[in-house]
């Protein structure tokens, strides 16, 4: 990647903290809020889901029953069906709620632009799984994000956007008939709502292995907004 | 200044209420309450369940029989009748040919449970409002109540108990119900999720408030349960 990022928001301004260090301010207080929010609602969804998955592990039909897997009761959350649906009904709000307000600062403060995968990113996608898979050189950072996060974390939204739809057509089939059907029925938003799950685990194991590759002054910029000497700073 | 940012975050603590064991029952039934409240107020009156074609129906020995002690609960259905009570003009007894005498709806339906499967099942009966305007009804009570033989009780919000294709239900598949799913009538509710489907009906009450929500209800499931 030759080409400069053209970003125009705060993380070009690099500013010197009482160390001397040069520091960006990468991550302003709602997307760190949001972040570490959804960290814990996506688990509780995530454990409670699978009780209530439990509750029918299959796709198929009541009669005869195939169970597709049995998930490990120590990896849920709830103690039992009812249990399970109380914590997931609950935490959707949070999640939903989340999901909005970060949505909404992302668009009206313009800081999308540092997340959003646009289609000049594409380009520089392969580069980057050169880089990380086949030992290729690491092209040159640019922003906040390189092109292969921007796409991993785009598509971690929409996730959460398919989660909430598919989600919420399980819950009310019927009032939201019209969305149902688009997916094929009820009985198919249970299989996407599930395989949204499915990608939202390899994305969290994705997201957890670069996160404990790439060191503490990255993890902590999630938490105080400012990264250490950025690799993109003069 | 990192630490005035590490700070900010405080306000996340607050989601440690739900590992207070105190807190997080009270939290978990707000969440539920809300949750019905919200379903309740996009219930739409008119806007109909789907209905399907014969040929995609769950053939009726696969359509699961769920009950919650007895399949059979022994009902004398030869001295069967409903009784009827609460905000009605004309309570009482209702035979099961009183019931069968108004128009007949049939209609294959989804009927899901909670658990996450379901069936497409055929279902005939009188619409629940017929029933209620003919006994004289208050249409502003709050819910409909019912008991079973099986001890089974349930509570309807009256909007979903007057919607067009909520049944008192006689028939599945054309033919008059078996034991096993209720004999000889039962709620059939497609905007409802399954354990509002009571089975065995042996009264119905007419009312504002109800002396429990419903069986599973009070172990900790959605009062409202609407789909």
């Amino acid at each position: 990647m030759t080409e400069l990022n053209s970003i125009s928001i705060p993380i070009a301004a690099g500013e010197a903290t009482e160390n001397h260090l040069q520091a960006a301010y990468e991550h302003p207080w709602v997307v760190r809020f949001c972040h570490w929010l959804n960290t814990a609602s996506l688990f509780v969804m995530a454990a409670s889901g699978l009780r209530v998955f439990r509750a029918f592990p299959s796709f198929g039909p009541k009669i005869p029953q195939h169970n597709l897997l049995n998930v490990p009761a120590s990896l849920t959350l709830g103690g039992w069906l009812g249990g399970a649906l109380q914590w997931h009904i609950t935490f959707a709000w949070i999640y939903v709620v989340t999901g909005i307000f970060y949505l909404g600062y992302q668009v009206l403060s313009g800081n999308y632009r540092q997340t959003l995968f646009v289609l000049k990113d594409m380009g520089g996608v392969w580069p980057m799984i050169r880089h990380y898979f086949f030992f290729g050189r690491k092209p040159t950072q640019t922003g906040v994000y390189n092109p292969l996060q921007k796409m991993a974390y785009t598509s971690a939204i929409l996730l959460g956007v398919l989660s909430f739809l598919t989600g919420i057509v399980l819950y009310n089939p019927v009032q939201f008939s019209p969305l149902a059907s688009l997916m094929g029925g009820f009985h198919w938003a249970r299989v996407w709502h599930f395989g949204v799950l499915c990608a939202f685990l390899f994305f969290v194991f994705g997201h957890l292995v670069m996160v404990a590759l790439h060191g503490w002054n990255n993890f902590t910029s999630m938490l105080t907004g400012w990264k250490r000497d950025p690799e993109y700073l003069p | 200044l990192e630490r005035r940012e590490l700070l900010k975050l405080f306000p996340l603590l607050l989601v440690g209420a739900f590992g207070i064991p105190k807190l997080r029952d009270p939290l978990l039934a707000a969440g539920v309450a809300f949750a019905d409240w919200a379903s309740a107020s996009w219930f739409r009156r008119n806007h109909l369940a789907p209905t399907f074609v014969d040929s995609a129906l769950t053939p009726l020995d696969r359509f699961f029989v769920n009950t919650y002690d007895v399949d059979d609960p022994d009902v004398d259905l030869d001295k069967w009748t409903l009784t009827v009570a609460g905000d009605v003009v004309r309570p009482g007894e209702y035979s099961l040919a009183q019931i069968q005498s108004f128009s007949k709806l049939a209609q294959n339906t989804r009927h899901i449970c909670v658990e996450g499967w379901d069936v497409i099942g055929r279902f005939g009966g009188t619409r629940i409002s017929d029933f209620l305007q003919y006994v004289g009804a208050n249409p502003k009570a709050k819910f409909l109540y019912v008991e079973c033989a099986d001890d089974y009780y349930e509570s309807i919000d009256m909007a979903s108990a007057l919607h067009p294709q909520s049944l008192l239900c006689y028939e599945m598949y054309d033919k008059p119900l078996t034991r096993e799913h209720g004999a000889p009538l039962r709620l059939r509710i497609p905007t409802k999720i399954g354990y509002k489907q009571a089975k065995y009906l042996t009264s119905l009450r007419v009312t504002d408030v109800v002396p429990k929500a419903g069986y599973w209800e009070d172990q900790g499931y959605p009062a409202y349960a609407g789909l």
